[in-house]
């Protein structure tokens, strides 16, 4: 049975947690500095700060995955040092990690099973395991195998696997980002049960707003080290944001008098079958984009997104030439470098690996998209004086910040690497730009210059597709919003319209579901 | 003793190291480590096991000789790719180089000496029924011990909290380590056993198939192991039935050669793997989802600290 009110939560006098001085240095690089935090139970406590800020080694300390290298953390008022996480779960330590750290090709039971001790039979595990998911409103099936389940259901896993281990203090690091708001709304109410019910719990966020709402302490990391432990509800989501930042964030301003023109990207009734087994089918897909318009793309990943990012790109085929038009011209039947040749440019979510090639230079990654249409190869042969002066234009005007002029694309920051792959596209003035995922993983200053430059992009006449998961993020830059879910695309609706909730319904495939089922009927 | 219970008892003893060697491989492979050294540990097993046997005149004695040097060799390879991170493909190729080598030194001194092999089981009554008798109760102890180590390795990994622990390391290393399991440890142990029983499989071959050692006598064994693990795409019952597939073919085709049927020797040889690609193209064009390969199968993990 989980028991719900552990007596030792209720002296309340004394920290549960305290770190004290917690240092972390690797080599002469200080990921963390001198951290004093104290968890009290029954409270949310917040951990703000930007990519690179420290949040992930402090509680990978906190969590026993690694050894701090001064400094020392006191569990209820004593000293603990931890030898590793299944010590840190024995004390009462449970983990939600960002990056679900879950096996796909094993069963939910399993799964969990692997995150307890084992000191009790699979049979037992596989029962408490129901009733701890039934008790909370975390509905598992423990027999399916998670490659199977949702992303939503793949952290339902990490939440159900952590209450499990019935833990005094809960981290979560960024439950929400990959969450519809409905999946959130339902998780705030996990939260607030847990804190009603004496258990402390560090909240990872980059959603100011959510943290406001939901945290009672929050604490503000920057360059490793502590700026400031504040009451998140007496603060502004501007005053927390210049916290983390360190400076005022550039508002991203949308030029006033925007034209839109004629459509300069069509898609007509594009259907794709997917090419692995994994994938999504894209039915009956149809928007039209005028040139100095943005439209976004809404829904939680997975639904077809990558799917569209592709037959777009022309890395797939489409099987009719007239389902997509750039321009005037009939292109689902051209390869990559037609469609850039027509004036189509495209930014993929992956940074490394899709966007560059992690290994190879910038100048050399500038070639490998710029090729088709920009000069850097002369009969056969590379430009390199060309290739290099479109790094340093990038690098001038999307202020990349890099240790050398032309490093491996592998070295620079997340954020600057983006910087530098929109920069690369934007630069080449293209007609039509499709982007996927501008600033996933992209720190607030780097994140405002990206969808700055989106939006003059659009200012001066072209088409501009953002596929995002940040609905904020959809609300600034964009006309209009459509919501990907199973293949579909709704109907696109403009952006001043569209509440979270309209939004939240769509990508949880709600009002699709009752138009085809509607549909299903009249056949 | 008719025609079909001769084949049946070649096909048995061609498939038994085949088995082993497969098996001690899946587990290895279980736990995300590719190691292609299969055949040198096999060819060194061999020397050793009939080096021992030889000195102290006992198959057991040979037997544990090749066991030991089997796991020798897997720990050369575990240091490399689990200590220092190497690439496993490449260690794994060279391991096989470095076997062949090693055990033409190793056993340059047996090459021409005799053993007697290792005795059948012979049970009065059982053995003697006919037609079965001998394929059920007549085998040598290496082909029981083969078929208990196939289900005690189902067993392992399907029903124990450690097989469990091993297949989670297999299948996502950042996570295992994230929860706090030893993937290192885990995966030298696996490679460990993997080596085990490759050397052992590579003893059999002169202990109970032929009663002397001649250098590279495992003759692509390794490699048919190998293969047949993906054959079986990492299931341990579809292995016994993928292993003695697999021998069959091997004494069919020395049967077909004998009959003078008209294939090519080399096309027999061949079929073994012929079969790997055919199953493999099945198993893609078949599989609904998931992954039927240990997804960090052949990947580096390198622990933050």
């Amino acid at each position: 049975m989980l028991d719900s009110t552990p007596a030792a939560l209720h002296t309340g006098a004394m920290p549960l947690l305290q770190t004290v001085g917690l240092t972390k240095r690797y080599g002469t690089f200080l990921a963390n500095e001198a951290i004093d935090i104290d968890i009290w139970p029954q409270q949310i406590h917040a951990l703000l700060g930007e990519n690179g800020a420290g949040k992930s080694t402090l509680v990978k300390i906190i969590y026993g995955l690694i050894q701090p290298s001064e400094g020392e953390m006191r569990w209820q008022g004593e000293k603990m040092v931890l030898s590793g996480p299944s010590e840190a779960r024995s004390r009462g330590i449970g983990m939600v990690f960002q990056h679900f750290s879950l096996f796909d090709n094993l069963t939910v039971a399993e799964n969990v099973a692997l995150g307890l001790d084992g000191k009790e039979s699979f049979k037992d595990m596989s029962a408490r395991l129901e009733e701890v998911s039934r008790v909370y409103g975390l509905p598992l099936d423990p027999r399916r195998e998670v490659w199977q389940l949702s992303v939503g259901e793949r952290q339902r896993i990490e939440i159900v696997r952590a209450l499990m281990q019935n833990p005094k203090f809960l981290i979560l690091d960024e439950p929400t980002a990959v969450l519809t708001p409905q999946e959130a709304d339902q998780l705030f109410t996990v939260l607030d049960r847990l804190k009603a019910e004496g258990r402390a719990i560090l909240y990872i966020s980059h959603k100011l707003e959510e943290v406001k709402r939901l945290c009672d302490t929050a604490t503000i990391l920057r360059g490793g080290k502590k700026i400031s432990t504040c009451n998140p509800k007496a603060e502004t989501a501007a005053s927390l944001a210049r916290m983390m930042v360190g400076g005022e964030i550039r508002q991203v301003k949308a030029a006033a008098n925007r034209q839109t023109t004629v459509p300069r990207l069509v898609v007509n009734d594009l259907s794709l079958a997917p090419d692995d087994p994994h994938g999504v089918r894209l039915q009956h897909i149809s928007f039209e984009l005028k040139g100095g318009e943005i439209l976004g793309i809404a829904g939680v990943a997975g639904n077809g997104q990558d799917e569209l990012f592709a037959a777009l790109s022309g890395e797939r085929l489409a099987q009719d030439p007239g389902t997509i038009v750039i321009d005037g011209q009939a292109a689902g039947h051209l390869s990559i470098t037609q469609r850039r040749k027509l004036g189509a440019a495209f930014v993929p979510e992956e940074r490394l690996g899709h966007g560059t090639a992690p290994r190879m230079r910038l100048s050399e990654n500038a070639l490998l998209t710029g090729h088709a249409a920009s000069g850097m190869v002369r009969r056969g042969f590379i430009n390199t004086a060309a290739t290099l002066k479109t790094v340093d234009r990038t690098t001038e005007t999307f202020d990349v910040r890099k240790a050398k002029r032309d490093p491996e694309a592998a070295s620079l920051s997340g954020g600057n690497l983006q910087k530098f792959i929109v920069g690369r596209e934007i630069l080449r003035n293209p007609a039509v730009l499709v982007v996927s995922q501008p600033t996933w993983g992209v720190d607030a200053g780097a994140a405002a210059v990206i969808r700055q430059a989106l939006l003059d992009l659009a200012a001066s006449g072209a088409a501009v597709l953002v596929t995002s998961q940040d609905l904020d993020e959809l609300a600034e830059i964009t006309d209009r919003i459509a919501v990907m879910f199973h293949g579909h695309l709704s109907e696109p609706m403009a952006t001043s319209e569209a509440s979270r909730e309209k939004l939240g319904l769509l990508m949880g495939g709600s009002t699709l579901e009752q138009k085809e089922a509607a549909h299903a009927v009249g056949a | 003793m008719g025609l079909i219970e001769a084949i049946i008892l070649a096909v048995l003893a061609a498939s038994t190291p085949l088995l082993l060697a497969a098996t001690g491989e899946l587990v290895t492979e279980r736990a995300g480590v590719l190691n292609l050294g299969v055949e040198g540990m096999m060819i060194v097993g061999a020397a050793c096991g009939f080096g021992g046997a030889w000195l102290s005149g006992s198959i057991i004695v040979g037997a544990l000789c090749g066991i030991v040097a089997g796991v020798l060799m897997s720990l050369i390879f575990a240091l490399m790719t689990l200590g220092l991170a190497v690439n496993q493909v490449a260690t794994g190729l060279a391991l096989t180089i470095l076997g062949i080598g090693l055990s033409g030194l190793i056993g340059s001194r047996f090459v021409g000496e005799k053993i007697s092999l290792a005795p059948h089981l012979y049970v009065p009554g059982l053995t003697d029924i006919p037609l079965i008798g001998r394929i059920l109760f007549g085998e040598d102890a290496f082909v029981y011990l083969s078929l208990a180590l196939v289900i005690g390795v189902w067993f392992f990994l399907y029903k124990t909290r450690a097989g469990l622990i091993l297949r989670a390391a297999g299948d996502n290393h950042a996570s295992a380590h994230a929860l706090g399991y030893p993937v290192l440890r885990i995966r030298m142990f696996a490679v460990m056993f993997g080596g085990a029983c490759a050397g052992l499989a590579g003893a059999y071959l002169p202990l109970a198939y032929t009663p002397f050692f001649i250098p590279g006598m495992t003759a692509g064994r390794g490699w048919i192991a190998l293969a047949l693990v993906v054959f079986a795409s990492w299931l341990p019952g579809r292995l016994v039935i993928g292993a003695y597939l697999f021998g069959a073919v091997t004494i069919l085709q020395l049967h077909a050669q004998g009959w003078g049927v008209g294939v090519p020797s080399q096309l027999m040889s061949a079929l073994p793997y012929l079969a790997t690609v055919i199953v493999l193209v099945l198993i893609s064009r078949a599989r609904t989802g998931g992954s039927t390969a240990p997804a960090a199968l052949g990947t580096v993990f390198v622990p933050d600290r």
